[in-house]
């Protein structure tokens, strides 16, 4: 109650010098002081505060610079035998990594390898993004029959053994690396459309998109305009850790003697070749096996920071 | 009485929930609203008020019945033309945070209904017209380049707004504008409807649950119960002279900011054991302790109509 009674009093005690006319400061209540972010820019943000996912890309950019300069520094050669030069010890002098049982430089060989690696794990990721966005895109767009049907050819894929038909593939046509690549996306594509019509199907009853539909938007403008860029970040996530199981399948194939023919050398193809003799001549297997596990650790690390900076909600 | 703007007769929005089951969520309802009056929908979670919002607007097809806008009816209409008619009706949102693309700047969200019908020549033209709508609804055009997600509730609500505002529509259903934003902020969205409706001649439906609110900007009322119309009056006359019992329940449910009526008001509980609105192949059909499946809409006094048990 003296509460009550003291509003009063104080009340009853104003005078027009008790107000104050508010400037021109007050007006501006509405406007945004912090700088415009995108959700791009906020991403970046995000991952630039993650120093292991930046180690790891700057260890990829590194790679991505060797297997390009590599064997341009190199006063060898891939492919020309030195047999007098055979299973060279590295040295800083000539061959700095070594040489194979054929006196072949490991240095320039390892590069050259490298290079493949990252040819097909790029451009299989590449079409297995193509094909997997747009057939996932469908299937979870229309829904229905069509989803039904679509995702039941892309199981019954799935259900084929993947290394039946890679070798199978790779036995009809010559080993090269455009059948490498097309063996791999034969089956590889389908994690991804999963992965895009899970994303479709959750954001296509949101409000926003039944908004736009309100406005007359046709089902173009729905998926690519409104859906497919709010599911940008899984995609990515997915093409980027994508990419190793790629070069890891290029390599199990190289290995196996199934991947790109000599004297094209892969890291795979190499780890082979340095079998025979691998307990005099460990440089042999070494360089290639640290270069395939390093690109592999490096893509996965890389990849968990991108979904971690993509969608923070997943972390905290 | 002139012809109504928009005309609803005997909608139906019904749902394969599976299993031979259907979920009616909107099961049989008429009424109608004049130009530039507004007609509040209420009734409780689940009833089916925003489903029927959504089918009056096409966009979910309706199960039976029809929607006639001008004497025309909108489900008989081709892609093409419907997609002018959505130049006419538009619809507002429930919750501000989900109904604009995050991945949008406030330019691209409003802009993208001129994009859509053509109605913006120039880059020029299309933000001349942005930022006329931006401040129409009390936002600055600096607002314009920046993402949803740096606005607050009640500043989204708006954004909402003005995107629905983008086309010149005629009518607007709002979808529980308010119920996402806090109270001090809904009463700031409502004004800006009202002052909107007075400003551009705007005809309203609006859906909401909040009794008190939906009585300060109807004209009339309709309750909704289980898919069900059960009565509709002048908002005057549906607060002072509820007939139909389950409307008396919800309004003894508004609660009164005096706690000493509060204490000794009678809440009438609901003695209903209908399951929902959900109804297998077999079952006569839901419609709870009404049995609204075999009444229909009466006119007890002019302008008020009340669910009754069909003789």
């Amino acid at each position: 109650m003296s509460l009550d009674s003291n509003t009063v009093k104080q009340t009853a005690a104003l005078t027009p010098d008790d107000f104050r006319k508010l400037d021109a400061s007050e007006k501006n209540a509405e406007v945004i002081q912090r700088e415009s972010v995108s959700a791009w820019k906020d991403a970046w943000q995000r991952l630039v505060e993650n120093k292991v996912a930046m180690g790891a890309l700057i260890v990829l950019g590194l790679i991505v610079i060797a297997a390009i300069v590599g064997p341009m520094i190199s006063k060898y050669n891939y492919y020309t035998n030195d047999l007098l030069a055979t299973n060279q010890a590295p040295s800083l002098k000539d061959h700095w990594f070594g040489t194979d049982d054929l006196g072949r430089d490991m240095f320039v060989r390892t590069w050259m390898g490298a290079r493949i690696s990252l040819i097909v794990g790029l451009v299989a990721a590449l079409i297995d993004l193509l094909i997997g966005v747009i057939y996932g895109g469908i299937m979870g767009y229309f829904g229905g029959r069509v989803d039904e049907i679509m995702n039941k050819f892309s199981e019954i894929i799935y259900a084929i053994p993947y290394l039946l038909v890679t070798i199978l593939l790779l036995v009809v046509f010559e080993p090269s690396l455009g059948t490498i690549i097309l063996a791999l996306t034969i089956t590889g594509w389908i994690n991804m459309s999963w992965i895009v019509r899970g994303e479709i199907m959750q954001l296509k009853n949101r409000e926003f998109v039944l908004a736009s539909r309100s406005m007359g938007a046709g089902s173009g403008r729905l998926l690519f305009r409104h859906l497919l860029p709010n599911a940008v970040g899984p995609i990515i996530v997915t093409l980027t850790l994508s990419v190793p199981n790629a070069i890891f399948s290029e390599a199990f194939l190289s290995f196996l003697g199934l991947g790109v023919q000599a004297p094209v050398a892969s890291l795979g193809s190499m780890v082979n070749d340095a079998l025979t003799g691998w307990m005099y001549y460990p440089w042999r297997m070494l360089f290639p096996a640290i270069l395939i596990s390093v690109t592999m650790l490096a893509f996965n690390i890389f990849g968990d920071g991108l979904r971690d900076a993509l969608d923070p909600k997943l972390k905290k | 009485m002139s012809q109504p703007l928009i005309e609803v007769d005997g909608l139906k929005k019904f749902f394969n929930v599976g299993k031979g089951s259907t979920l009616k969520a909107v099961n049989d309802i008429s009424f109608s609203i004049q130009k530039g009056e507004t007609l509040g929908l209420v009734g409780e979670s689940g009833c089916g008020k925003s489903t029927a919002g959504r089918t009056i607007l096409r966009l979910y097809e309706p199960t039976a019945g029809s929607v006639r806008f001008e004497g025309t009816d909108i489900y008989k209409l081709s892609p093409r033309k419907m997609k002018a008619m959505r130049r006419d009706m538009q619809m507002i949102f429930q919750d501000p945070y989900a109904s604009l693309n995050p991945r949008f700047t406030v330019m691209d969200i409003i802009g993208e209904a001129l994009d859509i019908h053509g109605l913006a020549g120039s880059r020029q033209e299309r933000k001349k017209r942005v930022e006329e709508l931006l401040d129409m609804v009390g936002l600055k055009s600096e607002h314009a380049s920046r993402y949803p997600h740096e606005f607050s509730g009640g500043q989204r609500q708006r954004i909402g707004i003005a995107r629905a505002l983008a086309v010149n529509p005629k009518f607007i259903i709002c979808d529980e504008p308010i119920s996402a934003l806090d109270v001090s902020i809904q009463a700031q969205v409502v004004n800006l409807l009202t002052e909107l409706q007075n400003k551009l001649g705007l005809t309203y439906l609006f859906v909401a649950h909040d009794l008190s609110m939906v009585k300060h900007i109807s004209d009339r009322v309709a309750v909704m119960y289980l898919g069900k119309v059960v009565e509709l009056a002048p908002s005057e006359e549906l607060y002072s002279n509820p007939q139909h019992p389950y409307t008396k329940t919800l309004l003894s449910a508004i609660p009164i900011p005096d706690p000493e009526v509060e204490v000794n008001k009678k809440r009438i509980l609901l003695q209903d054991d209908a399951t929902g609105p959900i109804s297998g192949k077999n079952d006569a059909g839901s419609g709870g302790a009404f049995d609204l499946e075999n009444s229909e809409l009466v006119e007890v006094s002019k302008g008020h109509f009340v669910a009754m048990p069909r003789k």
